[in-house]
């Protein structure tokens, strides 16, 4: 598929509209590369003028910093915003709430000033310009769960706009008994994606699987690959992975308009 | 000789007020031990805050059961507490029911008819906090760190006020005065027949016994504050105003880090300079918090503010899981630990001396600190803005960048950042091969 990457673009003398930050999940995980090829779909159809770093993406430094590493981070950060700001990047997409917050919050005090946008964010953008509509989706009278990733929700209060593309699917929605502010984490955050739990009774994605089955979902939506992957674990321990899918919105909107 | 009551009076109001001032200079001065952080920008936010969350309960409410108990004991407490003025006065001057003179009958029985009516609300409050505390199962009133005497002082707190409330209404049921007068007494009226065969002398004894009881009460409950969990009931309007108004996700970007990270990146450093001549030695600062003195003072206001009431540990992923982690445990050591260095440093003459004991360790242990998720829900909770995170991510950053002592998992992953851009294994060079795959 046609990814344009920043280099290239600067090599035509082109300024893309919007960068897309890919994230190393994105980038490398099997399962959250769907994720961003379904998002690049989007993107074509609403004709985005877009670019990615490709092999000057580096990690943004989020899970270092919430392990704890302040230097690794912030050696990572500079870097990054080095490449950024030397071309000149003003907006940045993600599909990663990780590093959206990171870009968002985090980067400006060190120099790199961008405007941030969570994937679901810049979609519902694209649907009120007119550029991209979600009409007779086959996804119709299916009864979805959203479970919000912390760091778009309770850390950014990003809580409306990936209920409203779920809604305009004209699934089904259903919320989990905790959700939006008080919603459970899926287990991963705070750099615990790449290690063991601590000793306990229950792993942390199997309590929110719990969550989302009570509602008795067809799918479970999500809108950050950690979670997805944690979520997906979950159904797979409660052996339900023939009943309940696990899906990022960016999938479901690609999918139910067959993009 | 007829003056003695109000000398007696005065002495014990000076004594109980100048004990609790003596304990607030010890309470600002341990706060004041944290590093400094600035928190007095965006004033208009900071002051919506503490009218909105502290004045105005409004995160209270969120449970509504507990919210609705506890905004009957606030406003007892508050509207209640009119009452001393008037008692203070009395005690003072040796007068009788001051107000009642001062403000007219009218306006002086619709005063303490509604402090009556409250009493008796407070009083259900109490005791079904109580049951809450004591025999409902409540889990987040059983946790480890809930054993001993944070039990006890929660429940030192609920008998106090219980008590208090029914020493007013006793006090009111037993003035005959006041009775006779009937007006204003729409709950004691059905205290004082229980009293009915007592002769005046009696009566006069029990009231003035009840009174006395009553204000003293007072000022013993006043000066345990600073030696219980309940400075809540003060502490918490500052600490909402000083609270973090950022994103909850916005985690602080250490300046000290910035400084060295700009040098190891600047082609033109040298990297065997000398310090220039006459370059005072700076000690190099100390990354992250192993002890109360390492976190900034509002994370030791947080601990003070701390009135144990566990919501966030109620909502801890971790904490829900089994695992040790408990937000408000991390609060409650925080707090104890401080007490701690606060009272080495008054042994000492205003010095601490090393004790060999620090908040890292020998409160807080890295099992806890690694089991976070960073998920912000203990912060989303707090009914006063409280920020355990805050401290957690301190102590796993001296964990990292003092001692190396993260979990092996960890630093592969961290290598992997370092080496490849990437916390998995993947060569840099393949980051853009999902495009063409499927």
């Amino acid at each position: 598929m046609n990814v344009p990457t920043m280099a290239e673009m600067m090599a035509q003398g082109k300024q893309p509209e919007v960068l897309f930050w890919v994230g190393a999940a994105g980038s490398y995980d099997d399962r959250a590369k769907k994720i961003s090829r379904a998002f690049v779909k989007i993107l074509h159809e609403a004709k985005v003028d877009f670019a990615v770093l490709g092999t000057e993406e580096s990690s943004t430094g989020d899970a270092a910093k919430r392990a704890g590493n302040e230097f690794l981070f912030q050696m990572q950060a500079m870097m990054n915003i080095e490449v950024l700001n030397g071309y000149e990047v003003k907006k940045i997409v993600t599909c990663d709430p990780h590093s959206f917050n990171t870009l968002k919050n985090e980067y400006p005090s060190l120099g790199g000033k961008y405007e941030v946008f969570h994937h679901t964010q810049f979609i519902q953008k694209l649907i009120s310009e007119g550029r991209i509509s979600l009409n007779d989706t086959t996804l119709k009278g299916k009864k979805v769960t959203f479970h919000d990733p912390c760091y778009l929700g309770r850390a950014n209060e990003v809580f409306e706009s990936p209920r409203d593309l779920i809604k305009r699917l004209g699934v089904n929605l259903t919320e989990m008994k905790r959700n939006k502010q008080s919603a459970l984490c899926c287990g991963a955050g705070g750099a615990q994606m790449f290690k063991e739990p601590e000793k306990g009774d229950k792993d942390i994605n199997v309590l929110r699987t719990e969550d989302a089955l009570a509602t008795k979902p067809n799918i479970i939506a999500t809108g950050c690959p950690y979670c997805n992957t944690m979520m997906t674990d979950g159904i797979k321990f409660k052996e339900k992975e023939t009943q309940v899918l696990v899906k990022d919105i960016a999938e479901l909107i690609a999918e139910a308009n067959n993009l | 000789m007829q003056y003695l009551p109000n000398i007696f009076f005065a002495i014990a109001l000076v004594a109980g007020i100048g004990f609790f001032v003596m304990n607030i200079r010890k309470l600002i001065r341990n706060i004041k031990l944290g590093k400094d952080v600035n928190r007095t920008d965006r004033k208009p936010e900071r002051l919506k805050n503490m009218v909105m969350i502290a004045l105005g309960q409004s995160k209270m409410v969120k449970r509504p059961f507990s919210g609705f108990l506890h905004i009957i004991v606030y406003l007892g407490f508050i509207i209640i507490n009119i009452e001393v003025v008037e008692i203070i006065i009395d005690g003072l001057f040796g007068t009788h029911r001051v107000f009642q003179g001062l403000l007219g009958n009218g306006f002086y029985a619709f005063l303490i008819g509604t402090f009556e009516v409250l009493a008796v609300l407070v009083f259900v409050a109490v005791v079904l906090f109580w049951l809450r505390r004591n025999i409902a199962n409540i889990k987040r009133f059983l946790s480890s760190e809930m054993k001993g005497w944070p039990k006890n002082d929660g429940n030192i707190i609920l008998y106090f006020e219980m008590v208090l409330m029914s020493l007013f209404l006793i006090m009111n049921a037993t003035d005959t005065a006041f009775q006779t007068a009937g007006i204003g007494n729409p709950i004691s009226q059905f205290i004082a027949p229980f009293f009915d065969g007592f002769s005046s002398e009696a009566l006069h004894i029990i009231e003035r016994t009840a009174w006395w009881i009553h204000i003293l009460g007072i000022l013993t409950f006043l000066n345990y504050l600073y030696y219980s969990k309940h400075l809540h009931i003060l502490l918490a309007f500052p600490n909402t105003y000083f609270a973090n108004l950022n994103p909850k996700g916005q985690f602080t970007n250490l300046d000290s880090v910035t400084a060295e990270v700009k040098l190891m990146m600047d082609p033109d450093a040298d990297p065997y300079a000398m310090p220039e001549e006459g370059a005072e030695e700076t000690v190099p600062e100390k990354f992250g918090a192993s002890d109360v003195t390492d976190l900034n003072w509002v994370q030791l206001l947080n601990s003070y503010t701390c009135t144990e009431c566990g919501r966030c540990t109620s909502s801890c992923p971790a904490n829900l899981t089994g695992k040790k982690l408990s937000p408000r445990k991390i609060m409650m050591d925080t707090r104890d630990r401080l007490e701690e260095v606060g009272e080495n440093i008054d042994a000492n003459n205003g010095v601490f001396k090393d004790d060999g004991k620090q908040l890292l360790n020998d409160y807080i242990s890295p099992e806890e600190l690694w089991a976070c998720t960073s998920c912000n829900a203990c912060v989303e909770e707090c009914p006063v803005n409280i920020d355990p995170l805050s401290i957690i991510t301190d102590m796993r950053r001296y964990l990292v960048m003092e001692e190396s002592a993260a979990p092996q998992e960890l630093n592969m992953m961290m290598t992997n950042v370092e080496n490849n851009g990437a916390p998995w294994q993947y060569n840099q060079q393949d980051r853009l091969n999902w495009k063409d795959e499927e």
